[in-house]
């Protein structure tokens, strides 16, 4: 039962993560239906900063600012430069282009920072829970990032729903033409979105990173996992996202806990597929008109 | 005169073009693997198997509109197959590459219907949890499929009336431009028929082929079919070539490398599989080059190549939105247009 107890909670705490990553990327998504597959590589990026500012200042949260400054500047610059001039085209180049941005990435913090992780800093203590005498495979940490991506999940939702900047975002993405018509600047709205994005997958680089350690090649896996969840929630839901992300992490602990971890991958694999042919379009889905 | 000039130069029939094709390709490879040396054969080898996942890949992407993250785990159900009929049940060469050819259709009827269901993003991610999810399977049976050090086979011997000077690596690139040449043909006849059209039309408008009296999800099962078959042929001749099958080979890195290098070939035209297999057998080994030919840091020439390849894909994509086949195709356009205005 203990057992069972710890898989839940830390299925709850990887979840988390996947699901800051899958926020992300549903948050391009409706920005500017792009898949940015370089998501993992700009929060590696960013992750990468906030280790050597704090090796170099030794103050933890001087570096998670700057992290997550980084993150957006970054969205904003790799948005403008790149990704415009391949937005409404083919969305295959879009993604080619991601990809290339990915590689590119990942070549450059290898250069600077060479190919060998290294280990990062936790925000709180990583020693878990001491309850009733038994220590439950939960810490102070892993409570600030449910926090955090619940936190995240609710703003975004509250930005887009209830906000002029989220109303204007959302037309931006679905209807240029007639948005820019009615006096919406498109082109800054799209810069918002990926920078705001990129701001969020910083967040979830920080979070992560003290388990995975910092590495060019280190945060793959979580962007296939992350981009999992938000396929598993629809790509069109915040809370979609945020619940992909906790089935998924749960799901993956069950199965590396009663199973082996080499299944993990495959059990993703079987959850995918069976979500994906019940509902096509993800848990949360809205069902689409089809227009010949 | 000029009428039957215009026959002899062009053959109606897509069946005589597809032969003639064929024959001029077989000539000229033939040709080159001749002058080439062994690494060079080696490397016509690679860009073999290369191709003929490729140009599975470019039907299912360039003509039936599915996009698919998961094609380096089909090339390893061929792989296996051919390892396992080869290295366990003594089979001939020929045979084991039908085999996987079969094995791994069979595998993509399962993942066509699935895939038929989804669309755009889901179907990549679904696919791409396929591509990470399925050599999984490998680890979990050690005892049939070797873990992680995979299957390994013996290297196919080149008949004796090629004497016994003859080269494998030569022989390699034999086996997989035959196979290239096949699947050339079979290929190219089967775009321009009646399921070629299909494909094109429920590329082009789901509804609207359906209105046609298609079955969509048939049609787009079919494509998933005969592209997982090529790409469990590619497989196979990969593990022929390397005369290894093992998960290493097959990791999401492949798959991911399949897709962008039929996209950046051109996507839809066979020529633009041509041109992503050259791109996967040679930048590797270019940037390579380039990267030792100069005193850096083993930091930095350690990762030089990868930078130089994430540089082309985003290039090339911005430069040519349609791949280097319609840039080269452009270029032609651009060129017939001088000549027509030179003349007038």
């Amino acid at each position: 039962m203990t057992r069972f107890i710890d898989l839940t909670l830390n299925g709850i705490s990887t979840g988390a993560i996947y699901a800051v990553v899958a926020l992300a990327l549903v948050l391009i998504w409706r920005a500017t239906r792009i898949v940015n597959f370089a998501q993992g590589a700009m929060l590696m990026i960013t992750t990468f900063i906030a280790s050597s500012v704090i090796s170099s200042s030794g103050s933890y949260w001087l570096g998670f600012g700057v992290a997550l400054a980084c993150g957006l500047v970054l969205g904003a610059v790799v948005e403008r430069v790149l990704m415009r001039r391949v937005e409404g085209g083919p969305p295959l180049n879009a993604v080619i282009v991601a990809l290339g941005l990915l590689i590119l990435l990942e070549a450059i913090a290898g250069m600077i920072w060479g190919n060998t992780p290294r280990s990062f800093p936790p925000a709180f203590s990583i020693q878990g829970y001491d309850i009733g005498g038994t220590r439950v495979l939960f810490s102070p940490n892993d409570t600030f990032t449910v926090l955090v991506v619940i936190g995240v999940a609710l703003v975004l939702t509250a930005v887009f729903r209830g906000t002029a900047i989220g109303l204007k975002m959302r037309a931006a993405a679905f209807r240029p033409e007639v948005a820019r018509m009615l006096g919406v600047r498109v082109g800054r709205m799209l810069t918002l979105g990926w920078a705001l994005a990129a701001l969020v997958g910083s967040l979830a680089g920080l979070l992560v990173a003290p388990e995975i350690f910092v590495g060019p090649n280190q945060f793959d896996p979580i962007l296939v996992f992350g981009f999992t969840a938000a396929v598993l929630g629809g790509l069109d839901s915040f809370a979609g996202a945020a619940v992909g992300g906790i089935l998924l992490g749960l799901a993956l602990s069950y199965v590396s806990g009663y199973e082996g971890s080499s299944l993990v991958t495959l059990a993703a694999l079987v959850i995918l597929i069976v979500v994906l042919m019940i509902r096509p379009g993800g848990l949360f889905s809205s069902t689409q008109e089809r227009r010949v | 005169m000029s009428a039957l000039l215009g026959r002899l130069r062009a053959p109606r029939s897509s069946l005589e073009r597809s032969l003639l094709i064929v024959l001029a390709s077989g000539l000229l490879l033939f040709l080159a693997s001749e002058a080439l040396s062994e690494f060079n054969d080696l490397q016509l080898a690679s860009g073999g198997y290369y191709f003929v996942a490729l140009a599975g890949l470019t039907v299912l992407t360039g003509l039936s509109g599915q996009i698919s993250l998961g094609h380096g785990a089909l090339m390893a159900v061929g792989a296996y197959t051919v390892a396992l009929l080869i290295g366990n049940e003594h089979w001939a060469l020929v045979p084991a590459l039908l085999a996987a050819v079969v094995v791994s259709a069979v595998v993509g009827v399962a993942v066509g219907a699935a895939a038929s269901r989804l669309r755009g993003p889901y179907l990549a991610g679904a696919t791409l949890a396929f591509a990470i999810g399925l050599p999984a399977l490998a680890d979990k049976y050690t005892n049939l499929f070797g873990g992680e050090n995979g299957l390994v086979i013996n290297p196919p011997t080149p008949p004796s009336f090629l004497g016994t000077n003859f080269p494998l690596e030569r022989w390699e690139a034999w086996i997989a431009c035959v196979a290239v040449l096949v699947v050339l043909f079979v290929l190219n006849n089967l775009l321009h028929s009646g399921i070629g059209r299909a494909f094109r039309a429920v590329r082009d408008d789901e509804i609207a082929a359906s209105l046609c009296g298609l079955h969509v999800g048939r049609v787009q099962t079919l494509a998933f079919i005969v592209s997982a078959a090529c790409a469990g042929l590619g497989g196979g001749l990969l593990a022929v070539v390397l005369q290894l099958a093992a998960p290493g080979a097959f990791e999401l890195a492949l798959s991911l490398s399949l897709f962008t290098a039929v996209v950046l070939g051109g996507l839809g035209s066979l020529v633009g599989a041509i041109w992503g297999a050259a791109l996967l057998v040679l930048l590797p080994t270019w940037t390579n080059n380039l990267a030792h030919s100069f005193s850096l840091s083993t930091n930095v020439s350690a990762n030089l190549p990868l930078a130089i390849y994430g540089c082309v894909l985003i290039v090339a994509m911005l430069l040519w939105p349609s791949g280097i086949q319609g840039g080269v195709r452009a270029i032609f356009a651009r060129v017939r247009l001088l000549r027509a205005s030179e003349e007038n």
